[in-house]
């Protein structure tokens, strides 16, 4: 079962939620791989400090262009929608950063002069930490595409696991899709603020292209005001976690300290959160 | 004309709550949400949402089933699995790249221009302000980030106003590097955790990469004091200067409930003094 914990907003808890879902699961003596597929900024690594034991490259295609073959036909800037390839005058000129691997100006180049290379998009890490399988994307920094080192990563996920945890990057466009997609549930983690309310009707809304169920959890619960309860009830959303505004909390988080290892008393809380996804998903 | 990129790397910072007193501050500016997957700033400015413009981006495949002789073509050639068994385009998949139009012997496919989002041109009591909204799910964030700058570069230039103030979006990837190309000026906004000094050091590298040095300010400092230490000793590593450090105060969620910044919810409160110098401070910089 692949639980993916996603949110609008930057910074309301995605990963304390994610680490400590899979620490808890890991200690249910459950198998569990955690998926962290904020490739851009990767941080479920510092609450759980893994071993790596392997970093393997991922990479997407980019053309390759033999000019010695090249007949200026301009067929490879024709069929390229993201104008990552144009034959200009003598020559033909390849933007990496623009192009999406489609392959279509390999296939298209009537004298076989394109071929394709790889470009390194970033790191694939694998490791372990007290038995839980960990996998993170580690996006190379100027690299602007983030979803095929997210697809890489996705690959990962052990099939035979009973269950798969995925920290997802903020916001609601691509990258947010491609760490969604196979969820078999999806929490939506927020904070009872202005901000918090705005991103979260924005994440509903993607889930909802999705159709796969899914629930709220508010963190820093005790700030803020009662509009995200209010927006919850009005939409039949349930709200399966509530976490206080605990300065413990946000101490322990500073300095990298798995919240169910400094205060263990909110092992409950992801407890329930379990059980809810049981009734909601009796498989 | 100078344009400050307000950015962080770890989401949650505080970003959009500095731009807002910072929108307060500054006299003559143009504003701009870069957030455009999450864009909250128009929360606490009001704007007036005066011109709404259509951002039609990218393309999806669309397979007209009474051409389809379901040759498999298509599904052969895509490589973002978007095309079904049964010959149905996964929207969310297409890439838009066109390959299975381009080879489909049947003629069969029509690339469909996509409505990825809107862009609107507003006014606020602080100025003028270029914000935008993309689709649910859209990919193209960074070309509506883009579209935004551009929007607010034209309206400073027809105005002449000297700064351009952007709040841009949280980590590295393709809509922060739409925000922060050919800009001059970028504030990191950071905070004493481990994981916010982690991504720091990413955001930092990325600025590098583009030959734009950063500035730095510290938000919520009374969180962890030694991490405080860690991320000065970081920016002396890394040669970036820290310009401002702004506790941690319960007004700025206070004022985001009713809709304000800080220095207009409480002046008198240490983090908004702290945000006006360090306020003082980029002007004295940006020369502005």
């Amino acid at each position: 079962m692949q639980i993916s914990i996603a949110s609008g907003k930057g910074g309301t808890g995605k990963t304390t939620i994610a680490t400590n879902l899979a620490y808890f699961l890991k200690k249910q003596n459950k198998t569990v791989t955690l998926l962290d597929c904020d490739v851009e900024e990767p941080n479920c690594h510092l609450f759980l400090h893994p071993t790596w034991t392997s970093t393997e490259k991922s990479t997407s295609k980019i053309p390759l262009v033999n000019m010695s073959k090249c007949i200026k036909c301009g067929r490879c800037g024709d069929i390229c929608h993201f104008g990552a390839i144009a034959n200009i005058k003598d020559t033909v000129l390849v933007f990496p950063e623009l192009c999406h691997g489609c392959g279509g100006c390999s296939i298209v180049c009537p004298t076989g002069a394109i071929t394709e290379s790889e470009k390194e998009i970033g790191d694939v890490q694998t490791g372990t930490a007290d038995g839980l399988e960990i996998v993170q994307g580690l996006l190379k920094v100027g690299e602007p595409m983030s979803p095929p080192l997210i697809r890489s990563v996705k690959k990962y996920a052990n099939t035979d696991d009973e269950f798969v945890i995925v920290d997802c990057p903020p916001g609601t466009s691509c990258p947010v899709i491609e760490s969604l997609k196979n969820s078999d549930f999806i929490l939506l983690i927020t904070e009872p603020t202005p901000f918090g309310l705005n991103d979260l009707k924005l994440a509903v809304d993607v889930v909802n292209e999705l159709k796969i169920p899914f629930a709220v959890g508010i963190n820093r619960s005790t700030i803020g005001d009662s509009t995200v309860w209010d927006y919850c009830k009005e939409q039949n959303i349930p709200i399966i976690l509530e976490i206080p505004h605990d300065r413990h909390i946000a101490r322990a988080y500073s300095e990298g300290i798995l919240l169910l290892k400094a205060l263990p008393q909110y092992e409950e809380k992801f407890a329930d959160i379990l059980e809810h996804i049981k009734e909601v998903l009796p498989s | 004309m100078k344009e400050l990129i307000i950015i962080s790397g770890k989401g949650g910072t505080g970003k959009t709550s500095i731009v807002a007193s910072l929108a307060n501050i500054f006299d003559n500016k143009v504003l701009a949400d870069c957030d455009v997957d999450a864009a909250d700033l128009h929360l606490i400015l009001n704007p007036d949402f005066k011109i709404k413009k259509e951002f039609w981006s990218g393309k999806t495949a669309y397979i007209y089933k009474d051409k389809c002789t379901q040759c498999s073509k298509c599904q052969e050639l895509c490589r973002f699995d978007a095309i079904s068994a049964n010959f149905a385009i996964d929207k969310i998949a297409c890439e838009g790249c066109g390959v299975c139009a381009y080879f489909c012997p049947q003629d069969a496919i029509d690339m469909r221009e996509n409505l990825a989002g809107h862009v609107f041109l507003s006014n606020t009591v602080h100025g003028s302000m270029v914000h935008a909204k993309l689709g649910a799910g859209e990919d193209n964030s960074g070309k509506l980030v883009t579209e935004v700058r551009k929007h607010a570069k034209q309206k400073a230039e027809e105005n002449n106003i000297p700064l351009i103030l952007v709040d841009g979006p949280p980590g590295i990837g393709c809509p922060v590097i739409a925000s922060i190309t050919g800009a001059d000026n970028i504030l990191i906004v950071t905070e004493p955790t481990l994981s916010s000094l982690h991504d720091l050091e990413r955001v930092v590298n990325l600025a590098n990469y583009f030959h734009i040095k950063p500035f730095v300010c510290i938000n919520k400092i009374d969180i962890n004091p030694s991490k405080v230490s860690e991320i000065v000793e970081k920016c002396a590593e890394l040669e970036i200067e820290i310009i401002g450090k702004i506790p941690y105060d319960e007004d700025i969620t206070k004022a985001q409930v009713k809709k304000q910044s800080i220095v207009e919810f409480n002046q008198e409160s240490q983090a908004a003094k702290e945000i006006i110098s360090m306020a003082n401070e980029l002007k004295r910089r940006l020369n502005i």
